[in-house]
């Protein structure tokens, strides 16, 4: 779930709070959002994905709230590695470009099914 | 709420804005129709494509290839599917997919030519919104539908709902109305389903409309015990393994098989590797590649699931993989209800899948080109009624809501989630759990009032996952045997005598029949007898 609005990053642009799919984040009037239902966060992970300060972090667990380190976080380059992944960061290319998804389905093994 | 009413009046009013939604939204305003698309969330990000990267059905159209396509998953789907509606499905997915690459979807290149057999949810729905939005769709996000607006004569005439962030009320009348809020996951947090609640079921039911299918409705996807990425392409590079670290020996018919993997959860936890592709750079960077967010919940956990074995289970995905849902009439996508339409996870996809479909790819095609066809027939429809149709008597359709919504979604969570009732299924089971969720429906109340646009929000939502859960358990106990996903410990095989759909219908007294067959692709002339 959502764990993380870096006060320090935050630019307060509030575009968390509009592309929230489950609106967990509320804005506030001095300007840092805050995340006012936590347990709404479906653990999308695309609140990352949107913001432009890299400011969000989303834990892996969906279920529940986990301690985060913000300086950690830095540290494991984990703020803002979403964004980098889809290639949305200033200066990248859209990583669907690199996709070879067609090609592993061709060598992949057994789906799930049934 | 006591801010005042955000009254509209459209042609066409959309309702979703995930895939098929954006889809009719814009052949809605292609076809001249005014158009309002209102999302729970934010269209964009919201529904189960947004997050996701998916395969697309898109098929060369050449007979050997389409044959194949046709009768490739024709058994796995338990002899359902309908050869007209794959036949059109094909041909309208390969249109669109050039429609994708005209709007500036960035499609991977071989020798110069985009290579077209996928989407990338995050980049895909960005798109859609600027697409929609540049052709004069009017989008309201956080505006939740709550119920539909009918007229005198039982004519679908728009909907009302609220504004979640302005905590306001809107009412949206409309000359037609499409259905493409999702199907229904029962808020399991599978990647980006907590929207996707059963909604369009109720609001279509409550209207006099039918669902079909709905004993396809438990579909169980692998995902990280602790996750929500539900992602199981990458699995096929997987061992699984139980506590003891012996594999399970899952690999059945050349599928890793559900029931395997659920037998093991059901003794205690099971372990996945990405073993095959362990050692081999070059694949795992594709693999990164191809969904960058499998690896997310993985790296910020610490793992390496190409050298360590991490904890899975199996979330409900319910109809959002599964492929029950609203019953269609003919090839526009229109219900058993004038003005009404349905498109995406929200309508059957029985149609090109039977009772199964094991991921994106059917049902991305599905979702564009439903959501086409819903599109151009509610913009006809609203046509047809010209302008009289915004100075209709209406009156709201909607009944059932949740003065405790935490009580009711736990409370059907119980009856849906458990492996050893939902994908084992017997019929003792199965009617215990709809005596439970029966008393669920019997004890909601009529219209409760809410203190504020969440409230009204959940209450809702909770009503449309106890109606769900019951029109699910209620086919699922009339399909005396195993076909498709549909799987009954008391009557294990398939039984050829019961190659049909079932319709299901009603509210508070649900009644399930046999359906004669597939609906015509042909399209009825809209509202002749009006």
């Amino acid at each position: 779930m959502i764990e993380l609005v870096s006060q320090s990053r935050c630019v307060e642009c509030n575009i968390c709070v509009r592309v929230c799919p489950t609106n967990v984040f509320d804005a506030t009037p001095d300007g840092v959002p805050v995340i006012a239902r936590q347990s709404d966060c479906q653990t999308c992970f695309l609140c990352e994905a949107y913001c432009p300060a890299d400011a969000l972090f989303v834990a892996a667990d969906a279920h529940n709230h986990v301690e985060v380190n913000e300086q950690q976080l830095i540290a494991d380059d984990l703020l803002g590695s979403y964004r980098r992944s889809l290639g949305w960061a200033p200066g990248g290319s859209p990583a669907v470009l690199h996709d070879k998804a067609h090609v592993l389905r061709l060598i992949a093994g057994p789906g799930v099914i049934g | 709420m006591d801010r005042s009413a955000l009254e509209l009046s459209t042609d066409v009013l959309v309702i979703g804005g995930g895939p098929a939604g954006t889809w009719a939204a814009w052949n809605a305003v292609t076809a001249g129709a005014s158009v309002i698309l209102v999302d729970k969330g934010y269209v964009g990000s919201s529904g189960a494509t947004a997050p996701s990267g998916t395969g697309v059905w898109v098929i060369p159209p050449t007979d050997e290839a389409r044959t194949k396509a046709r009768t490739a998953r024709e058994a796995l789907g338990g002899y359902l599917s309908d050869h007209d509606w794959m036949n059109r499905v094909l041909d309208k997915t390969w249109h669109n997919m050039d429609l994708v690459e005209a709007w500036g979807y960035p499609f991977p290149r071989e020798d110069g030519t985009a290579v077209k057999r996928g989407l990338q949810g995050p980049e895909y729905m960005k798109l859609m919104r600027n697409v929609v939005k540049r052709a004069g769709v009017r989008i309201l996000d956080q505006s939740p539908a709550l119920e539909m607006l009918v007229d005198g004569d039982g004519t679908v005439a728009g909907a009302r709902g609220v504004q979640r962030q302005d905590d306001r009320p809107w009412t949206i009348r409309a000359g037609a109305v499409v259905i493409a809020s999702g199907g229904c996951a029962f808020l399991s947090k599978a990647l980006g389903c907590n929207n996707n609640t059963g909604d369009g079921y109720l609001f279509a039911a409550e209207a006099g409309g039918e669902l079909t299918g709905m004993e396809f409705s438990n579909q169980y996807a692998v995902s990280t015990a602790f996750g929500s990425v539900t992602k199981t392409a990458h699995y096929s590079w997987a061992t699984f393994t139980n506590e003891a670290g012996e594999d399970l020996d899952a690999v059945h018919d050349g599928h890793h098989s559900t029931s395997t993997i659920a037998r093991a959860l059901l003794q205690g936890p099971v372990y996945a590797q990405l073993t095959r592709a362990q050692g081999r750079p070059e694949i795992q960077a594709f693999l990164r590649f191809a969904q960058p967010n499998f690896f997310l919940p993985l790296d910020r956990s610490g793992i390496n699931p190409f050298t360590q074995r991490f904890p899975v289970t199996l979330t409900l995905e319910g109809t959002v993989r599964g492929t029950g849902g609203i019953r269609l009439t003919d090839g526009s996508c229109a219900t058993t209800v004038p003005g009404l339409y349905a498109a995406g996870d929200a309508a059957t996809r029985q149609l090109i899948c039977g009772g199964f479909t094991g991921g994106g790819s059917h049902n991305a095609a599905w979702a564009m080109s439903s959501g086409s066809w819903a599109g151009e027939g509610a913009a006809r429809f609203a046509r047809s009624l010209g302008e009289q149709h915004a100075s209709r008597s209406v009156s709201g359709a909607g009944g059932a809501a949740a003065a405790d919504p935490d009580a009711y979604i736990g409370g059907v969570q119980n009856e849906v989630f458990p492996l050893d009732k939902n994908l084992f299924r017997t019929e003792s089971g199965l009617r215990s759990s709809l005596g439970t969720l029966d008393g669920l429906w019997r004890s909601l109340h009529h219209r409760a009032p809410q203190a504020s646009a969440r409230d009204a929000q959940r209450s809702r939502e909770a009503a449309a996952l106890v109606a769900t859960a019951r029109w699910a358990y209620a086919s699922a106990l009339e399909r005396r045997e195993t076909r498709g996903m549909h799987r009954r410990v008391d009557f294990p095989t398939l039984d050829p005598l019961q190659q049909h759909y079932q319709i299901a219908s009603g509210l508070d007294t649900i009644a399930i029949r046999a359906d004669a067959g597939a609906p015509p692709v042909a399209t009825r002339e809209p509202a002749l007898a009006r």
